[in-house]
């Protein structure tokens, strides 16, 4: 059953040094405030995975966090370059980065198999692509049925997921809607599941296209209301593209980027 | 009526899906091009973005692949597994619409890393994203980027996303099931893969361009078409609908 704690809380009985880290949600539902808490707590050594890790895995690699991303697509979207990830991968600043590099489709399968507790997935994937010579976790498989030859993807079971959502009720049942993502892949994958909501309410009227992760499934949740900005929120805020146009400049340089982590992450809270 | 080159280009993109049903749209300039067709030339195109949206239909250019807008309007919301294998696996997508840092003849794409020279780092791209699967498995693959000796290269430096492979047959053999790269538009023109070769010929210039211009921008020995086609001007009502789309885009970036 979830327990509702304090973010601090949560971050510190879920996440541990070394830890395989997801922190999902695509464009919409971005765990911003849980990642701030992570670099807060001063943990290091993660393997993060994401499929798009934008500005919050930009942060985290910038401060120092991870030792290894898995990932699908680094980019600032509309914007252009993560230059933290770049600086990581290119000069090993603060620390070497090591890559486990896939596509959307595989990284997509990788969660579905990770939340069916199989150990791969096939797909119609990666055909003539260099992608396979840099990944051991990219192989082929042949169809027992048809002959056919597919790629293979192994399963992604991330030590610890973190999501945000709209919100959950007092038991731990949690609800969101819009872009949902991979987030239910994600969770269902991981060992522990940490969700940040934007307020616990008693009753979880029914969305349209909304999922309910039960409270069984979930092992912590959080009141981090405006929990993903500059991400957002359906239904509670939206997007803040001026603040993803404002981090290309704030990210360029390593002392510009330090500074502004300090003031508005490590000393915030 | 005056135009910019990138204009020109993205109007160009957007004749492209002309009977076009259904438009799994990259980010950028091919979502620039996506929204301008729906607003001209083909108003029932189904927009699909990976973020799980089918048939958006933003009022403004998003920003990012997964802006509330993409979600609001669209016929559909589903997951991110189930766009990649429900929709685009299962071959339901007509044209898939891409973007690229670097692209060789044969309309190979490299999203990866640059080669920077011995002894030095390899310059990091954001990645494959989408792309693989995405020109695998439409019905056919349509490209916009800007026409430079960086971006047309004699040689990849990674193969993130197959286009025609290394010539003609080779999707067949690699089993990849949609037709592949079927127009490459530019600032300069047009580039279209030759039936009998599957190379990227000239085949269309944009009104003052010349095939010189466009051979000097292109890193491979660029063939023209015997007698290449010039595009349309862009009518002021196709210039309207995408001042129109980037204005309310910029205003509220």
């Amino acid at each position: 059953m979830a327990e509702i704690l304090s973010l601090r809380e949560a971050v510190a009985a879920l996440v541990r040094p070394g830890d395989t880290v997801a922190m999902e949600g695509f464009t919409h539902l971005i765990p911003f405030a849980a990642a701030h808490e992570v670099i807060r707590q001063g943990l290091t050594d993660l393997t993060l995975v994401r499929m798009t890790p934008d500005v919050i895995y930009d942060q985290l690699i910038g401060m120092g966090a991870a030792r290894k991303l898995v990932f699908s697509w680094g980019g600032n979207p509309g914007v252009g370059s993560l230059h933290r990830f770049r600086d990581a991968v290119e000069n090993g600043w603060p620390r070497p980065l090591e890559l486990d590099e896939h596509s959307h489709a595989g990284m997509a399968n990788r969660y579905v198999a990770g939340a069916s507790r199989l150990p791969f997935a096939v797909l119609r994937g990666y055909r003539g692509s260099d992608l396979p010579s840099r990944s051991d976790t990219i192989s082929t498989v042949r169809c027992p049925f048809t002959g056919e030859e597919l790629a293979a993807v192994a399963a992604v079971n991330p030590d610890v997921t973190v999501i945000h959502a709209q919100r959950a009720d007092r038991a731990g049942n949690v609800q969101l809607w819009g872009l949902v993502g991979v987030q239910k892949e994600a969770a269902l994958a991981a060992e522990r599941v940490l969700v940040t909501v934007e307020e616990v309410v008693d009753e979880l009227d029914p969305r349209p296209g909304a999922i309910v992760l039960p409270s069984w499934s979930v092992h912590a949740v959080a009141v981090a209301p405006d929990g993903a900005h500059p991400s957002y929120t359906a239904g509670y805020s939206v997007r803040d593209n001026d603040f993803y146009q404002a981090w290309d400049p704030i990210s360029r340089d390593r002392d510009t980027f330090l500074a502004w982590m300090r003031a508005h992450v490590l000393e915030a809270a | 009526m005056t135009w910019t080159s990138d204009e020109l280009m993205t109007v160009n993109a957007a004749r492209a899906l002309a009977g076009a049903r259904t438009c799994f749209v990259g980010i950028g300039l091919p979502s620039a091009a996506a929204n301008l067709a729906r607003r001209t030339i083909e108003p029932g195109l189904v927009l699909i973005y990976e973020s799980g949206t089918l048939g958006s239909k933003p009022a403004r250019l998003p920003l990012s692949i997964g802006d509330g807008e993409l979600a609001d309007t669209a016929d559909a919301v589903v997951s991110v597994p189930e766009i990649f294998n429900y929709w685009l696996q299962a071959g339901r997508i007509d044209v898939g619409f891409l973007g690229a840092a670097q692209v060789d003849r044969y309309g190979n794409i490299n999203t990866t890393v640059i080669d920077r020279g011995p002894g030095r780092p390899e310059g990091r791209l954001p990645g494959a994203g989408g792309a693989p699967e995405i020109a695998a498995s439409c019905g056919k693959v349509l490209m916009v980027l800007r026409h430079s000796r960086r971006n047309l290269v004699e040689r990849l430096d990674f193969v993130t996303t197959v286009g025609h492979g290394s010539g003609p047959g080779d999707r067949a053999r690699l089993g990849l099931p949609g037709a592949g790269p079927v127009a490459v538009i530019t600032d300069l023109g047009v580039l279209r893969p030759d039936p009998e070769t599957a190379e990227l010929v000239l085949t269309e210039l944009h009104p003052g361009v010349t095939a010189e211009q466009a051979r000097e921008a292109t890193g491979w020995k660029l063939r023209v078409a015997p007698d290449p086609g010039v595009t349309r001007p862009p009518a002021p009502a196709e210039l309207a609908a995408l001042r129109e789309l980037s204005d309310r885009g910029a205003a509220d970036a």
